[in-house]
């Protein structure tokens, strides 16, 4: 009899669009092959994309990572394992002491892929449930002041201070009341939320179950975007699970308080994101945008008060109330200023090491680039960063040293939206960009008002002119007039930002709108306008 | 709709398989027969039959007491649901900014040659249908691709085409 051996691959979706799948398949055989004794445990990923499928052995409590692994490696890296030997050229020693690792701050992400996301004991190990057991103690009152103090922002984009919303949602008599969890992500370049809810669906049920909790809030729902099936697949298994452990229904842990959650699917539209097209959504019909006032605190989902968050934003909830007291330091003492907490940063396009690196608000967009992702994927200089989303402005490879907070990128004309990184190299044509941006406007505007609807599809006629060289000043004067419209007469911010990656992109690339044909100054140019 | 947060919501049904698709009462019986869960039932349909029809919008319209101009409105505003058939096998592009970084018009127009249709342009019969989605969540290992169900990163034209006869389960 070999002496057992156990090995994580991850089952995150990312991991398995490299082969996750493959490798587990190839262990499992290889093992039995060799008559090892295994246990092969799948695992949410630890956000190290471009190290998937990443295969991780304990040995001596200790877990040693390989990556990336492919299936034909894994009967040499098996007989090395089984050996006691760590030499295999896809060795990356203990996964903890990896840089890129290392020197992050997980606290929201801090349980991600470390166990089978489904699996409550080791939830329950690896802290979980302490922060309802926590809230359960509490006064509603109570949590929503633990949470004020925690100084948490909202992770979908506005950044509104969490304890103020469901302050708000608490002193509303209505009944009853809404937690409504935003998994609609659809900015490109984040993936943060569909890592966590595949990684560690439990955390984002119990921040749901606290909500309730802390406003009087007695359902819930999440609303997941049709592009996630596998978040969807594991969030209905993560439900189940805690509705077979009474986590869910008339009495949460002895509380007296009632708690449900009902998970609903998005149907590809990228503005029911916006919280009050998501509750339209929510109530079946088309995903428009309501005029606010009334905000959902108040009048919500069906009229009622709703708590509205992101997936990330609950999902720190519970580490804030089980770290209330302990010894871990209050998370309001990490980050910058009024930018308290850490950020899920996301760093994607053309990086070579892309992936999540959760950190105090503050560090540089250069480290993030630099240090962590390794520069470009390509090889070639970058030349511009998206940040934010497809509503969040350009910055030029000059402009890196922004400290990341929510202060310092408005200063720089820029937003922090979800915390999503885009990375172009020199390639990148950057009037095609300015034009997409309209495009996707154009496309995903929920029609409601004029300069959105309109606006936008103007916006790219005109830049497309532009980039055929055709009365360049007129058609820029043309495009600031539209720009200044949309973000003066736009109900939301669909339309309301849609100037601020155009207008970026002008203002710091200048040369990509002059009247010469684009692809001459730029010989790598590919069409990106659909 | 005034009705409608006062009843229980039921708990989160599995989404149906093609293979095995109740009538529409029975969809809408397990979501409660509750309004508000129109789209839940329409996405069933969606995946179930490749396409809501006017004959199942107005039994829809029916079962959960609703217009047949609501449901009607429904169906045309999400991407997701179409009055005609979706091709069997699809192949969804993401053309959103990070995998534009990383070739997706390149790559979209490999697809396009190799497979001999135009992006969104498959008609009723197609065969295989090119798509274009914005974001499948897979920005740091673009291009991303969904094949069926089933992501493909760092997609090339063989990696597709490799996960296209199966479009189930395992990988590319
Ligand atoms: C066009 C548009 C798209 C949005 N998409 C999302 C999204 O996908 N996920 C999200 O959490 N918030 C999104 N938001 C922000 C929400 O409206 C809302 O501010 C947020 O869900 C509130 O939760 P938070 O305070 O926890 O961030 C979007 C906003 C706009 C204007
Ligand atoms: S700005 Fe665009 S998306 Fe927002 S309400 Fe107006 S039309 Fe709809
Ligand atoms: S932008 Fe293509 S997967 Fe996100």
């Amino acid at each position: 009899m070999t002496t057992p051996l156990t090995l994580f691959i991850p089952r995150d979706a990312a991991a398995r669009s490299v082969g996750a799948d493959a490798v587990a398949r190839a262990v499992a055989a290889e093992g039995e092959r060799r008559g090892l004794d295994l246990t092969i445990i799948r695992t949410g990923s630890r956000g190290l994309f471009w190290l998937e499928p990443l295969v991780e052995v304990v040995r001596d409590g200790v877990r040693y990572g390989f990556g990336p692994v492919t299936p034909d490696a894994v009967s040499g890296l098996l007989a090395g394992v089984a050996a006691g030997r760590d030499d295999h050229p896809t060795a990356l020693g203990p996964v903890e002491a990896i840089p890129y690792l290392a020197r992050q701050r997980r606290i929201t992400f801090a349980r991600c892929g470390l166990a089978d996301p489904l699996d409550l004991d080791a939830y329950r190990t690896l802290g979980g449930l302490k922060g309802l057991h926590a809230a359960a103690r509490l006064s509603p009152e109570a949590i929503v002041d633990a949470v004020t103090e925690s100084g948490l922002r909202g992770r979908g984009g506005a950044g509104f201070p969490a304890g103020i919303k469901w302050k708000t949602v608490l002193q509303q008599p209505d009944a009853p009341k809404y937690v409504c969890c935003n998994a609609d992500e659809g900015d490109s370049g984040t993936f943060a939320d569909r890592m966590l809810m595949e990684g560690d669906p439990f955390t984002l049920l119990e921040g749901m179950a606290i909500a309730g909790m802390a406003t009087g809030a007695t359902q819930g729902f999440v609303y997941v975007r049709s592009e996630y099936p596998a978040a969807i697949a594991t969030l209905s298994a993560a439900l189940a699970v805690w509705r077979r452990h009474g986590l869910l229904g008339a009495d949460i842990l002895g509380s007296g308080r009632a708690f449900d959650i009902t998970l609903r699917r998005g149907a590809g539209a990228y503005i029911c994101g916006e919280e009050s097209a998501m509750l339209e959504s929510l109530e079946g019909k088309r995903g428009q945008v309501r005029i606010k006032p009334p905000i959902p605190a108040i009048a919500g989902l069906f009229g009622r008060p709703t708590v509205v968050n992101n997936v990330l934003t609950l999902a720190t909830v519970p580490m804030i109330l089980a770290a209330a007291g302990g010894e871990t330091p209050p998370y309001q003492t990490l980050g910058v200023g009024r930018s308290t907490g850490t950020q899920a940063f996301q760093l994607a396009g053309n990086i070579r090491h892309g992936g999540l690196v959760e950190l105090p608000f503050g560090v540089s967009l250069r480290t993030l680039i630099e240090a962590f992702g390794g520069g470009t994927r390509s090889g070639r200089p970058v030349r511009a960063v998206q940040v934010g989303g497809p509503l969040g402005a350009f910055l030029p490879a000059g402009a890196l040293d922004v400290p990341m907070t929510y202060e310092a990128l408005a200063e720089a004309g820029a937003m922090l939206g979800h915390g999503g990184i885009v990375v172009f190299d020199d390639t990148v044509d950057m009037a095609a960009q300015a034009e997409f941006s309209f495009h996707f406007c154009a496309e995903e505007s929920c029609g409601k008002c004029t300069p959105c609807r309109i606006g936008a599809v103007r916006g790219a006629e005109t830049v497309a002119k532009i980039r055929r060289g055709q009365e360049v000043e007129a058609n820029l004067t043309l495009v600031a007039d539209l720009c200044e419209l949309m973000t003066d007469g736009s109900l939301c911010a669909m339309g309301g930002l849609t100037p601020m990656p155009v207008l970026s992109a002008i203002r710091h690339f200048p040369e990509d709108f002059r009247a010469q044909p684009p692809t001459a100054a730029h010989p790598h140019l590919e069409e990106v306008t659909p | 709709m005034a009705q409608a947060w006062g009843t229980l919501h039921p708990p989160t049904p599995q989404p149906v398989s093609a293979a095995a698709c109740p009538d529409i009462a029975t969809l809408c019986a397990r979501h409660g027969g509750r309004a508000d869960a129109v789209i839940e039932v329409l996405l069933d349909l969606q995946h179930a039959k490749g396409c809501v029809s006017d004959a199942d919008v107005a039994a829809v319209a029916l079962a959960l007491n609703l217009s047949r101009a609501e449901v009607h409105g429904v169906r045309s505003f999400y991407t997701d649901l179409t009055p005609e058939p979706v091709a069997h096998r699809r192949i969804r592009l993401c053309r959103a900014e990070a995998c534009q970084s990383v070739g997706a018009e390149r790559l979209r127009v490999a697809l396009e040659v190799r497979l001999g249709t135009a992006i969104d342009q498959a008609g009723p019969d197609a065969e295989v249908a090119l798509e274009t989605v914005y974001c499948l969540g897979n920005c740091a290992l673009g291009p991303g691709v969904m094949v069926g169900d089933r992501l493909v990163g760092r997609a090339t034209v063989d990696r597709v085409l490799a996960a296209l006869p199966a479009g189930e389960d395992g990988d590319p």
